[in-house]
């Protein structure tokens, strides 16, 4: 018996591992080394007394992908645990977009109201050119940036996914 | 200064004999001065001067391989490391535990292009179970103690540890290997009990059953063969080995099919194909054994035994996956088995084992013998005869057909005696290994079957072998050929032989004559006994050189990218036509 290539689907997977030189350096290279893809890596110290570091990684592979994604990920020395987030149960993924809209006239007051109905907050403001800082799931953000395009898009920085599981349980 | 405060050097050398180690392979530079200056000073773990940073590590892994502990290297900054890296790479691929100390340029110049810096934590993340910059001289002892633990358990591995120069010239404390807590490597070796029942239960109701077993079982120690061994006798199963697994189970038991794979025998290939359950213990479904994977072993259930989560389920899709250390894993099978009282179908085991004994019928290894040329095959089997029921053997390979006959034609009895280099297939790797055998096994017979254009890739190391007067033996099946790339060339490229001709090749003789080693030479299969006779007498290092046909080719093959059931078993096999498209491809 061998795997039917089965469909690939998005899984979010977070990564708690010690806050060390390299270890964003190992993980980025065993997901080019082996080719998976890596759709979104966020990496911050979230335990300065233990100096733990979380990442979370959006991937997408069959689910005999998936599985070595994971299992190579858990024999990486400073890697402490894996937790597939998507097959884990209902969790929460949240992402943050500053996006830099430049007009005047129309199109400007069009993007100010777009990012009111997106609950985009105004950082920074010119005679021409609006700051947003939006939050929420990678979809809405996508949906906020293909709006702004034709109104005078200029840049985006996104941060990439943070995600954590619903509940009182930890990870 | 408090009594455990000392400078970084001395804190290697203490951690080093804390963890037991007798010798270490190395070659000295500037960025490890301090630490030679350190060995210089200290009696109790012997160094071995090699003449390649390469041949360093595959010594380390000779040692290793035939010992079952941790070879130890130190290499100098830039070159010195950068040299090591084939060899990391090779003990990554074929899972040999391995410590390599890399000298590194002091912290402060670390990125500045400084003279003989190398990114060496950069360059050999990739090709190491891990590695370490060490930073501060405060975490030295600790880091070397875990570079060990992490070396030698779960699915073992090579490690690097780079140390800069300022950092072992400072003091700092040492902390001996009981005091260090591994945070988060701690990887598994007791099986889950209701797995291993269920894989009994699966195993005992088989009606083809196979157990192909690998290197991993090796790597679980001797005590994991012996376990093996039972197991399998007690069952009544047939048993395949991959090359990395052979000694594993006894070459001489009748339940033995032979090593399985690209050049396996027909009937381990045709028992893997045909079998119903397939019992894998500490083998990893590399492509030399599955072939085509959309039709390997098309029809069984499969178990899987693996210390390395990430092994199972990688290529092939897997029934039963056990984590855990191969020896442990057996035990409780053999103890669930008998508990059990299992019985395997007597009546269908009986079919099974006449159709096995059908394909073993066609005499798959048979060649065709000469009285004018020396037949490689020939004098590997005249080497196994001479060699037979001594227990101190030790044979290492090159890479190439040579390595392949020697598989095939020496029976190995049991574990650690074989080392040849599998997974990345590095010539080169044969002669230092040999010398890493014979270091660990002084009075033992080592002998590394040769390639000649293999032995060339680290023939410096003759000169190590002098040195420490080793008494390794050099068999070299030589056919004026890269014989692997020729018959690639003849099967798949229209017998277009491209740069695989070995041209202008030294005479073999006096090269070990330069060496200070004795040199022989057969030229015919009536000469080939008394060389064998007279390089087993010697008492120094032996370079035989055996001259053998140059056109035979290594039957039989599965061509990449076919399925078992598709193989050539000789000559007449041969067919003319290029190999699948899909075929062509594959390595
Ligand atoms: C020219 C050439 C031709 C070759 N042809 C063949 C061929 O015909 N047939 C063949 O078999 N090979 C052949 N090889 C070798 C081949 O490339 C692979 O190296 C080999 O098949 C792998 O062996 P293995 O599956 O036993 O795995 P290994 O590389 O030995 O891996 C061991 C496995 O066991 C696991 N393990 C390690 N320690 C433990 C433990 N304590 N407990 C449990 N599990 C453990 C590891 O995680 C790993 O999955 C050839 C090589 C060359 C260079
Ligand atoms: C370092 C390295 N380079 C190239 C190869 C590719 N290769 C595999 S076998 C082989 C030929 C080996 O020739 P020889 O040592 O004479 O052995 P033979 O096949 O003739 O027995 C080559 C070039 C390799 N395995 N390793
Ligand atoms: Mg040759």
């Amino acid at each position: 018996m061998t795997f039917q290539p089965e469909t690939e689907r998005q899984h979010t997977i977070s990564v708690l591992v010690d806050n060390e030189a390299g270890v964003l350096a190992r993980v980025i290279g065993l997901f080019s080394g082996r080719g998976y893809n890596i759709e979104s890596l966020t990496v911050a110290e979230v335990d300065p007394r233990e100096s733990l570091s979380r990442i979370t990684i959006v991937t997408s592979g069959t689910p005999m992908i998936i599985e070595q994604i994971k299992a190579q990920l858990e024999r990486l020395v400073p890697v402490h645990n894996v937790n597939d987030l998507t097959l884990s149960g209902p969790h929460v993924e949240r992402e943050l977009a500053l996006v830099k809209v430049r007009g005047t006239g129309d199109g400007r007051v069009e993007s100010l109201r777009i990012a009111d109905i997106f609950r985009a907050r105004v950082l920074d403001s010119s005679t021409e050119s609006f700051v947003f800082e939006i939050v929420g799931d990678t979809g809405k953000l996508d949906a906020f940036i293909n709006l702004m395009e034709p109104l005078g898009l200029v840049d985006v920085a996104r941060t990439g996914v943070a995600a954590i599981a619903r509940g009182p349980g930890e990870i | 200064m408090a009594h455990d405060q000392m400078n970084g050097s001395q804190i290697l050398i203490k951690a080093l004999e804390n963890q037991g180690v007798d010798v270490i392979f190395g070659y000295p530079g500037g960025a490890v001065l301090p630490l030679y200056d350190a060995l210089f000073q200290q009696n109790k773990i012997r160094h071995i001067l090699v003449r390649h940073e390469a041949g360093a590590v595959h010594a380390a892994e000779g040692y290793a391989r035939s010992n079952g502990r941790v070879g130890v290297v130190l290499v100098t900054s830039g070159p010195g490391a950068t040299n090591a890296v084939t060899g990391l790479t090779d003990a990554l691929m074929d899972s040999i535990p391995v410590v390599c100390f890399a000298g590194q340029v002091p912290t402060h110049l670390i990125g500045n292009d400084a003279f003989q810096e190398a990114d060496t934590t950069g360059i050999t993340r990739p090709c190491t179970k891990h590695n370490y910059l060490v930073k501060d001289v405060g975490e030295l002892a600790r880091t070397i103690h875990e570079a060990f633990h992490v070396a030698r358990s779960g699915r073992p591995g090579p490690v690097v540890i780079d140390l800069p120069k300022d950092v072992a010239l400072a003091t700092g404390p040492y902390v001996p290997a009981s005091k260090v807590k591994h945070k988060s490597y701690n990887p598994r070796v007791k099986g889950d009990l209701a797995l291993i029942k269920e894989a009994v239960e699966l195993m005992a109701t088989a009606k083809r059953p196979i157990f192909y077993c690998g290197g991993g079982v090796i790597n679980s120690g001797p005590a994991a063969s012996q376990l093996l061994t039972e197991l399998v006798r007690l069952t009544g199963y047939p048993c395949t080995l991959t090359a990395m697994g052979l000694g594993a189970f006894p070459a001489s038991d009748g339940q033995f099919l032979g090593m399985l794979g690209m050049h396996g025998t027909y009937e381990a290939n045709l028992a893997m194909h045909g079998c119903d359950v397939m019992i894998n213990i500490g083998a990893r479904f590399d492509d030399r054994i599955t072939g085509r994977l959309a039709d390997f072993s098309p029809g069984s259930k499969k178990i899987h035994v693996d210390i390395d989560p990430s092994s199972i389920n990688k290529n092939v899709a897997i029934d039963i996956g056990i984590v855990g250390d191969v020896a442990h894993v057996l035990e409780d099978m053999i103890k669930v088995w008998k508990s059990t009282q299992a019985k395997p179908d007597g009546k269908a085991l009986k079919g099974w084992w006449k159709e096995i004994d059908g394909w073993r019928g066609r005499d798959c290894l048979l060649y065709a013998h000469s009285d004018k040329v020396i037949k490689p095959q020939y004098a590997i089997q005249r080497l196994h005869e001479a060699t037979k029921g001594r227990d101190d053997v030790y044979i290492t390979t090159e890479v190439g057909q040579h390595q392949m006959w020697a598989a095939q034609y020496y029976g190995f009895e049991k574990p650690n005696r074989w080392m040849t280099s599998g997974g990345l297939g590095t010539m080169g790797y044969g002669l230092p290994a040999a010398m890493g055998v014979q270091v660990a096994h002084p009075d033992a017979l080592v002998i590394d079957i040769a390639g000649e254009a293999s032995l060339l890739m680290n023939i410096q190391e003759m000169s190590t072998i002098a040195q420490y007067r080793l008494p390794v033996k050099v068999f070299i099946l030589n056919n004026e050929y890269m014989g692997m790339v020729r018959q690639w060339q003849e099967l798949m490229h229209g017998s277009r032989y491209s740069e695989s001709r070995m041209e202008a090749m030294p005479d073999f003789v006096k090269l070990a004559e330069a060496f200070g080693a004795v040199g022989l030479r057969a030229t015919k299969p009536s000469e080939v006994d008394g060389v064998i006779a007279d390089m087993i007498a010697a008492d120094g290092a032996v370079i035989a050189d055996i001259r053998v046909d140059q056109a035979e080719n290594c039957f039989p093959m599965i061509p990449s990218g076919a399925a078992h059931n598709e193989m050539l078993l000789g000559p007449e096999d041969h067919t003319e036509q290029p190999s699948s498209e899909e075929g062509m491809v594959l390595v």
